[in-house]
């Protein structure tokens, strides 16, 4: 009898056991397109981008399948509540008003900014350089505490007044997010511009945590799977392969 | 250095009026006193000339001169601010002339707006002065066996002026508010500064309200002195 009872228990928790594991060997992304190139969609109306590529090489790390739900972004918090996917994974920055509705992984995207100029300027110093940023972003708050008392800095509401200022030659320099930048200034025809040094994410009180993967609180075993998943992806180069393939020089 | 340790004690628990902030806001302040400033005084000169010709018989005179001030009065500041900044870059090869040093600045395209902007509205204030000149002055001046020139000179500005001052002072505080857009073109005014320190620190009332009592306590100033004006230069019309 005892044996039985033992048995008996064992078979629940093994059944309750695969129920658990058999929810997830399917993850369904939410994700809001357009917001290139984190996700957007190819001509023949596929989805893709960094976001599109890195989720599906998780789950295929992990084992498991996955599908996209696309999803507008105000309802996107909501939608993950009520059961519609059970993951967001759409250029979502890490904050604490976000953390008491959802669990986040590690971050796993800290959005580069960069420094744009013309391709013909030679800089070497920033020193009396004219700089252009817009206006309180943390591209501004890093410019101005690095280099506020050796350059003269220019502030603007829009990154299209500061391009205007920039084919101008008012501006010697700017520094902007990169995916702006790349739009509005690789991308320009008027003129050729260039990214001066790195791609800049550190330091983090500047640049924050980044983008991370959101799931429901009670989730903590899936989080924890990708975020293993995330660290072995970084490890062995699969990680930058994606990245090379969007935020790479072409 | 009593001055700083007194500042930093009293600055010690403020997030937002650090010393660096307090200095954007200097630096606002002086930009903006010195833009204000620099634009009424080269609007005034402007204007006199400007309001002599448009209270000419001759119409070839009076007309381009009513055409002007009819655009400048009929268009947005900010528009004409607009133009002047980011207009003066579709000129080809502006860079390679010797306006470009001042140009490039956001300082001088804003000047010019402003000056043009207030010298407009001056030249129609004086304008109406000189017209509401009372017949019997001029008559009398006629008479004496004045010319044009001197009538001008002796009888007509004299009084236009002082007829003029009350609404030039209105004028000159409406420019003061006026200069408040000069931000737009990246030049860091008083609503510069505080719209740097509102998106750096997110607290727009701390920030607009100090600049706003700034801009209270430099109209007060204008306000006092034109009141002075008055009283020194009106008071023959003063009841007795």
């Amino acid at each position: 009898m005892k044996k039985l009872l033992t048995v008996s228990i064992l078979g629940a928790a093994l059944v309750a056991g695969t129920a658990q594991a058999r929810d997830y060997d399917h993850v369904r992304f939410g994700v809001d397109v357009p917001y290139e190139p984190m996700e957007y969609r190819l001509p023949s109306g596929e989805l893709t981008g960094f976001d599109i590529d890195l989720g599906n090489a998780l789950c295929e790390e992990i084992g498991i399948t996955c599908e996209w739900i696309v999803q507008e972004w105000d309802g996107i918090i909501p939608g993950l509540m009520s059961r519609n996917y059970d993951a967001i994974m759409s250029s979502m920055t890490i904050n604490d008003e976000r953390r008491q509705t959802v669990r986040f992984s590690d971050p796993y995207f800290t959005p580069p900014s960069a420094w744009f100029a013309p391709a013909e300027s030679d800089i070497d110093s920033l020193e009396g350089m004219a700089i252009g940023v817009q206006r309180g972003t943390l591209q501004d708050n890093y410019v101005t505490d690095l280099f506020g008392d050796v350059a003269s800095i220019s502030r603007y509401s829009t990154a299209d007044d500061m391009v205007l200022d920039m084919e101008a030659e008012r501006l010697d320099i700017v520094f902007l997010d990169y995916p702006v930048g790349k739009s509005t200034l690789l991308d320009s025809e008027e003129r050729d511009y260039v990214v001066v040094g790195e791609m800049i994410t550190e330091p983090k009180e500047y640049f924050g945590d980044g983008f991370g993967i959101a799931f429901r609180q009670r989730d903590e075993a899936l989080a924890e799977r990708f975020n293993e998943a995330l660290a072995t992806l970084r490890e062995n180069g699969t990680y930058d392969e994606i990245y090379q393939r969007y935020f790479g020089e072409e | 250095m009593e001055l700083t340790t007194w500042l930093n004690e009293l600055l010690s628990d403020n997030l937002i009026f650090t010393p660096q902030t307090l200095g954007y806001y200097w630096e606002g302040l002086v930009t903006t006193t010195q833009l204000v400033f620099l634009s009424l005084l080269a609007g005034l000169v402007l204007a006199v000339p400007l309001a002599i010709g448009r209270s000419s018989g001759r119409r070839w005179i009076s007309l381009p001169i009513y055409a002007y001030t009819y655009v400048f009065r009929g268009t947005p500041l900010l528009i004409q601010l607009y133009l002047i900044y980011y207009g003066v870059v579709f000129f080809d090869g502006i860079q390679e002339t010797f306006l470009w040093p001042m140009l490039r600045e956001a300082f001088y395209p804003a000047l010019i707006a402003f000056t043009l902007n207030t010298a407009a509205y001056t030249t129609e204030i004086f304008r109406g002065a000189i017209k509401a000149t009372p017949r019997g002055e001029i008559e009398a001046a006629r008479a004496y066996g004045m010319s044009q020139a001197l009538m001008m000179r002796r009888i007509i500005l004299p009084s236009a002026f002082r007829r003029a001052l009350p609404a030039y002072g209105n004028e000159v505080i409406f420019m003061l508010h006026a200069s408040a857009i000069a931000s737009v073109v990246t030049l860091m005014d008083l609503t510069g500064a505080a719209r740097f320190v509102y998106a750096r620190y997110y607290a727009p009332f701390e920030a607009f309200l100090f600049v706003a009592a700034i801009y209270l306590c430099l109209t007060f100033a204008i306000l006092y002195f034109f009141r002075f004006l008055e009283k020194r230069l009106l008071a023959h019309l003063k009841p007795a």
